[in-house]
């Protein structure tokens, strides 16, 4: 349930808990972007000339683009010769099981409190740990290869599995879709790709923890989740970073694609630096996810908690394709101190009976700003499509922001809208009546944001909710007078 | 027998206008007071103030509970002391179960006396047993704090609480009010039953209909920010008698009942 009382004094100091940088010798690429650098990064990774190409393609058409404006975000301009487009840990040879993997490196995981041992022995949890941009350990390939599903990095999808690949890649976020997305294609380093064949259910949460280590290293994962006809997978994605005063940009694209009848459940908990309480340093955000119900009755479910970055930039969508297809979008952002969020969803019908759902929840303190921006839209086809849009903002303090830009499109006579939203401030009344029954006001703040999110949280898998709940209490930490 | 709590020549703001001017209270444990008194009187804010509510300020006078300055403990560390206050208007809190939130409050007040938190079957039976006490249904106990509650749902689960919570000075701000007559014997046959030597109430209520089924020790009649008079629970019965009108009419009563 709550952050117990331990939990939060161990951070009463508000110091990024997960602020460490582990010394490791890193195969890095000049800061600076140009064809050279991409064919340096597609020749390290052994690439097929196709994907060579694609990126290529990609990079010439990002010359043509400009940063978008329409954010409600505001940041100083971010100079892209200035960064490392590539870094991955040194290797040996190939580990071949994990007692080969750089002892520091696991020491990092122990302290992030993911040693991989202990992964594998709980057995629930598969992890395809992503340090820097590269895969180096992937746990229970073996018992999900049994079943014929895929789950590996990036990098050895592209070469075990290229047909596959390059089926996918890009057939929901195309290389010219955006900005960061574009950007993303030409440079991607590694992340993850996970196939479900027909009629199979993945036993298991599949779980990918990225981390961002070597300084000033933009990150750009790619990840790309293929459920065949009839199939389910839930995949849950974690993120923590280390502690910078430079900004570091992370822009990446995830692409999902549901098959007929297929099951795509992706969960976030975001918690990368958000930046000191005087709004310095933190990670910028960035990114692409949709996902695509190509087949009749499938559906894709995002679930996010987004807690950290000072910079958050992201709306996972959902394009309903097929007929009966769904949709669904739940989401808790906050926005701290001085931390920017503008997210939401967009949920485009354009199969008949198409449906979704949209449940966000932001939650604005200290200088926080926080913004909800969503977009349905109905096309001519999408005959009885249906969505139920809920929108509730939790304002703490008043020196934050709440804002919320509903777009809704429609063009289809028959299609059903509800849209309902709330704004609520975390009132003086409550945290009384907690303190009155001997409840500190930390510990108060703590229940009543839970509170406030539990149609959320209640959608991540139990060990993830529990996560989730300690983050938001210690992400609040100090919000209060 | 000692004090329990101790009122001395209480004067309390809110905004700037003063509130309480100078309330003398004293209460022993096992003693049930009345404070009766029309609206505007400084009812709500005298356990307002008990309880350490910020938006009221105290300008003059003390106040010891156990011995101890009361004034300058925060709100939570006066309930975990085991002081009660069944507010007049219950918060709702969105989302946060009934129970876990009792639980939370509890295991915060057994830390605070050095002991160990109750497990959850233990706790679920205790709570359980209360909800009994106050013919409280059980999906209301596992439903949101207050969330939908009706007004007299509401005052129930105060006393309920208590129940669960038992401390030691119970403060009960206008619980009579909105609820009907069935209601009003379930919450006071849930006092009654929690009354013990251990423990004292301090009864805020606008009616006499209330004192009928919570029979006082003491009642007190606070006017203008004063306790103009006080006596046993026949008091009471002449105030309803007489209205408030007759009190406020006689004003040497009252310097004899502050002298106390």
């Amino acid at each position: 349930m709550s952050a117990s009382t331990d939990n939060l004094k161990e951070l009463v100091n508000r110091e990024y808990k997960y602020g460490f940088v582990t010394d490791i010798e890193t195969d890095t690429v000049p800061p600076g972007l140009n064809e050279d650098v991409i064919r340096l990064i597609s020749a390290k990774k052994g690439e097929p000339e196709w994907l060579l190409e694609w990126r290529l393609k990609a990079y010439r058409h990002w010359l043509t683009m400009s940063e978008p404006t329409w954010p409600n975000v505001h940041y100083p301009p971010i100079d892209y010769q200035d960064i490392i487009y590539y870094s991955a840990p040194k290797k040996k040879e190939g580990p071949k099981s994990l007692d080969e993997i750089d002892p520091e490196l696991r020491a990092t995981y122990a302290k992030l409190g993911i040693s991989l041992e202990e992964q594998e022995r709980l057995a629930g949890v598969a992890v395809d740990a992503v340090f820097d941009s590269v895969s180096v350990a992937t746990t229970f390939k073996k018992k999900l290869s049994e079943m014929g599903i895929i789950f590996s990095s990036f990098s050895e999808a592209v070469k075990d599995h290229p047909e596959l690949v390059r089926k996918y890649l890009g057939s929901v976020v195309p290389y010219s879709d955006n900005f960061f997305a574009t950007l993303n294609s030409a440079v991607f380093s590694d992340g993850s790709f996970v196939y479900v064949p027909k009629g199979v259910r993945c036993p298991m949460e599949l779980s990918t923890y990225f981390r961002i280590n070597a300084s000033a290293t933009g990150q750009f994962e790619r990840t790309l989740i293929v459920a065949d006809e009839g199939s389910y997978v839930s995949y849950l994605e974690g993120c923590t970073a280390p502690m910078r005063d430079e900004n570091q940009l992370h822009a990446a694209v995830v692409e999902l694609v549901a098959l007929d009848s297929a099951e795509i459940k992706y969960s976030t908990i975001q918690n990368w630096y958000p930046g000191d309480k005087n709004g310095k340093g933190g990670i910028y955000n960035f990114v692409t996810k949709r996902g695509k119900c190509a087949g009749v009755n499938s559906k894709i479910s995002w679930t996010q908690v987004e807690t950290g970055s000072a910079i958050t930039w992201k709306y996972p969508s959902c394009v309903l394709v097929g007929e009966n297809s769904v949709g669904e979008f739940y989401s808790v952002a906050l926005a701290n101190n001085y931390q920017q969020a503008d997210t939401g969803t967009k949920m485009i019908h354009i199969g008949r009976n198409t449906r979704s759902t949209i449940i966000s929840k932001g939650i604005s303190a200290g200088h926080g700003q926080n913004t909800y921006r969503g977009l349905v839209k109905v096309q001519k086809g999408a005959v009885g499509a249906r969505n139920f849009s809920q929108c509730d903002s939790l304002l703490i303090g008043d020196k934050c922001g709440a804002h919320t830009f509903p777009y809704i499109e429609v063009k289809n006579p028959t299609a059903q809208m509800e849209h309902e939203a709330t704004t609520s401030k975390i009132g003086e009344d409550q945290l009384f009546y907690c303190n009155q029954r001997g409840i500190s006001t930390e510990d108060a703040m703590t229940m009543i944001v839970n509170g406030f999110c539990k149609q959320v949280l209640k959608k991540l898998p139990m060990e993830f909710a529990v996560e989730a709940q300690k983050l938001l209490g210690i992400s609040l930490e100090g919000s209060v007078g | 027998m000692k004090a329990m709590l101790e009122i001395k020549n209480l004067h309390a703001k809110a905004g700037c206008v003063e509130i309480l001017k100078g309330i003398n209270l004293t209460m022993k444990p096992g003693e049930v007071h009345a404070i009766m008194g029309p609206n505007g009187s400084g009812k709500s804010t005298l356990s307002n103030v008990l309880a350490g509510r910020e938006t009221y300020v105290v300008t003059e006078g003390e106040v010891l509970y156990e011995g101890r300055n009361l004034l300058e403990m925060s709100p939570e560390d006066r309930a975990r002391k085991g002081i009660f206050l069944a507010f007049q208007y219950p918060v709702e809190i969105p989302g946060v179960n009934n129970t876990y939130f009792l639980k939370a409050a509890m295991n915060a007040i057994r830390k605070h006396r050095g002991e160990e938190e109750l497990d959850a079957m233990e706790f679920l039976k205790l709570v359980r047993e209360r909800a009994k006490l106050v013919e409280m249904d059980e999906s209301l106990i596992n439903r949101p704090v207050n969330e939908g509650f009706s007004g007299g749902e509401k005052k129930r689960n105060e006393i309920f609480q208590m129940a669960v919570l038992e401390p030691k000075l119970a403060i009960l701000d206008e619980t009579d009010s909105g609820l009907d007559i069935d209601a009003l014997k379930i919450v006071a046959n849930g006092v009654n039953s929690l009354r013990s030597e251990e423990r004292a109430f301090l009864v805020i209520t606008h009616y006499q209909r209330l004192l009928d089924y919570i029979v006082p020790d003491f009642v007190h009649v606070l006017s203008e920010g004063r306790i103009v008079r006080s006596g046993g629970k026949e008091l009471a019965l002449e105030l309803e008698e007489k209205g408030y009108g007759w009190i406020e009419k006689e004003p040497a009563p009252s310097r004899a009942a502050e002298a106390v």
